[in-house]
C-alpha cells in the first residue's frame, strides 16, 4: 500500500494551504475532496482578504479566478423601511497589492486546488473520509474511506473538513456544537450585466464593493445580511444563528426573501436573475468553542477548529493560515520523527502567536454578549433610525429642542442606566 | 420566489441511498412538539406527515449545510456526509 507523509482530509482554502505547504517542505501529500471536484461542496459570502491569501501563493490576483477587488466597505442599519447607512471607500484598493476580493468558492477553490497539484500535492476528489486509521497501540497511521480497499496509510493527518468536523468529533478533536453555536446562511448569485452592478454601486468597470445589512435585515435575529458585488452577478445572503432560528420557528429563506424585498436592497437587484441559491453553516462559537486541535500524529485546521472571526467577516484568511502553520508543524514532525501528541502541540502554540488566535481571543466574550443582550440587533438599529430621521428632518423645531426631543425618544426606548451599561459591556467585550 | 423554484436551480448528483435518517420516528411522535427541522432546514428537507406520524425526510434536495444535525432537540437526525462525488454540486459557491 502506498504510504503518504501528509493526509489531508477536504480540499478547502484550510486544506489546499496545508497540503501546498507540507508538499514545499518535502512531503508527500495527498488531499482527499468528498466532492466531485474541490469547490463542489464549498460555499462562503465571500469576500477574499488578498494577504493572507498572498502569503501562500505571492501574486495570486494574477491569474486566480477572482470577481472584484472590494474598493467599497458599506454597513447599513436597516430599520422598517428606513435605513441608516456609512462606509469607506478607498481607489487605492482596485489596484495591487489590493485589499480584499469577492470570490465565488465553487471557482476559485478549484483553482487553488490546481495550483497544489503544480506543486505536487496528489488530490483525489469523490472520496469521503469516514475515520482516522489506528495500529493496534492506538497510534494514528492513516485514514479510511468509503472506497473498496479504501485505506490510505500517512504519518501525520490534517483536518481540514469544515464545520461539520464528522470525523474530527469522533477522534475527540471537535466539541458537539449546540444551536447557539453556528449560524445557518443561505445565499442567492442574481445574475446582473456588470454596467448596472457599476451604476448601483457607483464604481468604475471591474471594482467591487461589499455592503452589510444589520439590524432588520434578520427581523432582530441575532446575524447578519449582506450584498457583494462579483463579475456579473451580485451574492445575496443572509446569516442568523440556529438557536434563533429555533426560537423564532423562522425559515432562513424566508429571511432571504424579505430582505430582497425591502426598499433598499430591492432597486440594487431589480432584474437580475437568480442563477443558484445555497446554505451552509458558519461557526459562531468562537475562542470558547475552539476544540483541542491537536493529538499523536494529527491536526484541525479551518472550520473544523472553529476558526471563525464573525465580528470581522473573517474566516477563509484565518482558514489559510492555520493551514500553513499545519503544513509546517507537520513536516516538522515527520523530519524530526516525532509523531507525538507533544511535538504535535507545537501547531496550537505557533497558532497562538498569530492574529488568528489572538484575534478570537480578543473577541472572546462577544458571542455570549449578543446572546445575552439581543438590544443590540433590535433595539439599539431602531434608535439609531429615530434619531436619524429626527435629526435631519426639518420642521420649524429649533435645534436645541429638537436635541431635547431626540434624547426624550432615546430614553424612551432604553433607560439612561441600560445605555450606560450598554456601553460599557459593549466597551468590555470589543474594545 | 418559491424555495422549490431555487433548489431546481442547484446541481445534485443524486444517491439511490439517503445520507440522512431519523434515529427513531417515536421521539418525533411522542417527544417533539414544535418539530424544528421542518422549520429551520433552508431546503425544507423535513415535512411532517399527519397519516404516517413520522418525518419524511427528502434528502434529495439537501444543501448539505447539517443544521439538522445540531438544530434537532432530541440528536434524533442522523446526518452523514453523502457517499463519495453524490450530493450538490455547486457552480459558483
Amino acid at each position: 500500500m502506498e504510504e503518504f507523509d501528509v493526509i489531508v482530509v477536504g480540499a478547502g482554502p484550510a486544506g489546499l494551504a496545508a497540503a501546498m505547504t507540507a508538499a514545499r517542505n518535502g512531503m508527500k501529500t495527498i488531499v482527499i475532496e468528498r466532492g466531485e471536484f474541490p469547490g463542489a461542496k464549498n460555499v462562503m459570502g465571500g469576500v477574499l482578504y488578498t494577504q493572507p491569501t498572498s502569503r501562500l501563493l505571492p501574486e495570486f490576483w494574477k491569474e486566480a479566478p477572482l470577481e472584484r477587488p472590494v474598493v467599497e466597505q458599506r454597513y447599513a442599519f436597516l430599520e422598517g423601511d428606513n435605513s441608516f447607512a456609512a462606509g469607506y471607500r478607498s481607489p487605492a484598493w482596485g489596484d495591487p497589492p489590493y485589499n480584499a476580493h469577492t470570490v465565488l468558492r465553487a471557482k476559485f477553490d478549484r483553482w487553488l486546488a490546481k495550483k497544489a497539484e503544480a506543486e505536487g500535492v496528489l488530490i483525489i476528489t469523490e472520496t469521503v473520509v469516514e475515520d482516522l486509521l489506528y495500529k493496534r497501540d492506538g497510534a494514528v497511521i492513516g485514514v479510511t474511506t468509503g472506497r473498496a480497499e479504501g485505506d490510505v496509510l500517512g504519518k501525520v493527518v490534517i483536518l481540514a473538513e469544515g464545520v461539520n468536523a464528522l470525523i474530527a468529533k469522533k477522534a475527540g478533536l471537535h466539541n458537539q456544537l449546540g444551536p447557539e453555536h453556528v449560524a445557518v446562511a443561505v445565499k442567492e448569485i442574481i445574475s446582473l450585466p456588470r454596467e448596472k452592478i457599476e451604476d448601483r454601486f457607483c464604481l468604475e468597470p471591474g471594482q467591487g464593493a461589499t455592503l452589510e445589512l444589520l439590524g432588520d435585515s434578520t427581523a432582530g435575529m441575532i446575524g447578519t445580511a449582506f450584498i457583494y458585488t462579483n463579475q456579473d452577478s451580485l451574492s445575496v445572503g443572509v446569516g442568523v444563528l440556529l438557536s434563533e432560528l429555533i426560537k423564532k420557528q423562522a425559515n432562513p429563506n424566508d429571511l432571504l426573501e424579505r430582505l430582497k424585498s425591502h426598499p433598499m436592497v430591492r432597486k440594487l437587484i431589480s432584474g437580475g436573475e437568480t442563477k443558484e441559491y445555497m446554505g451552509h453553516l458558519i461557526p459562531e462559537g468562537g475562542y470558547k468553542a475552539i476544540p483541542k486541535m491537536y493529538r499523536q500524529g494529527v491536526l484541525v485546521v479551518g472550520d473544523t477548529g472553529m476558526l471563525v472571526n464573525g465580528i470581522h467577516r473573517e474566516g477563509s484568511n484565518l482558514a489559510m493560515v492555520s493551514g500553513m502553520v499545519a503544513g509546517e508543524v507537520a513536516a516538522g514532525a515527520i523530519n524530526s520523527h516525532d509523531l507525538s501528541e507533544q511535538s504535535m502541540r507545537t501547531y496550537q502554540d505557533r497558532l497562538k502567536e498569530t492574529f488568528v488566535l489572538k484575534d478570537l481571543y480578543k473577541y472572546r466574550n462577544s458571542a455570549h454578549l449578543f446572546e445575552e443582550n439581543p438590544q443590540f440587533f433590535t433595539t439599539y438599529p431602531e434608535i439609531l433610525s429615530d434619531v436619524a430621521r429626527e435629526f435631519f428632518t426639518v420642521d420649524n423645531v429649533p435645534k436645541a429642542d429638537k436635541q431635547k426631543l431626540i434624547w426624550k425618544e432615546i430614553v424612551g426606548k432604553r433607560s439612561k442606566g441600560d445605555l450606560a451599561r450598554d456601553l460599557w459591556k459593549l466597551w468590555r467585550t470589543m474594545g | 420566489m418559491k424555495l422549490d423554484d431555487k433548489l431546481y436551480l442547484i446541481r445534485y448528483n443524486t444517491d439511490k441511498q439517503s445520507h440522512i435518517t431519523i434515529a427513531d420516528d417515536d421521539v418525533c411522535l411522542k417527544k417533539c412538539k414544535h418539530k424544528p427541522c421542518t422549520i429551520f432546514c433552508p431546503a425544507r428537507v423535513y415535512k411532517w406527515d399527519d397519516a404516517e406520524e413520522s418525518i419524511q425526510v427528502y434528502y434529495e434536495g439537501c444543501v448539505e449545510c447539517g443544521s439538522c444535525r445540531i438544530g434537532c432537540p432530541y440528536s434524533n437526525i442522523k446526518w452523514g456526509y453523502p457517499r463519495g462525488g453524490f450530493g450538490v454540486a455547486y457552480k459558483n459557491g
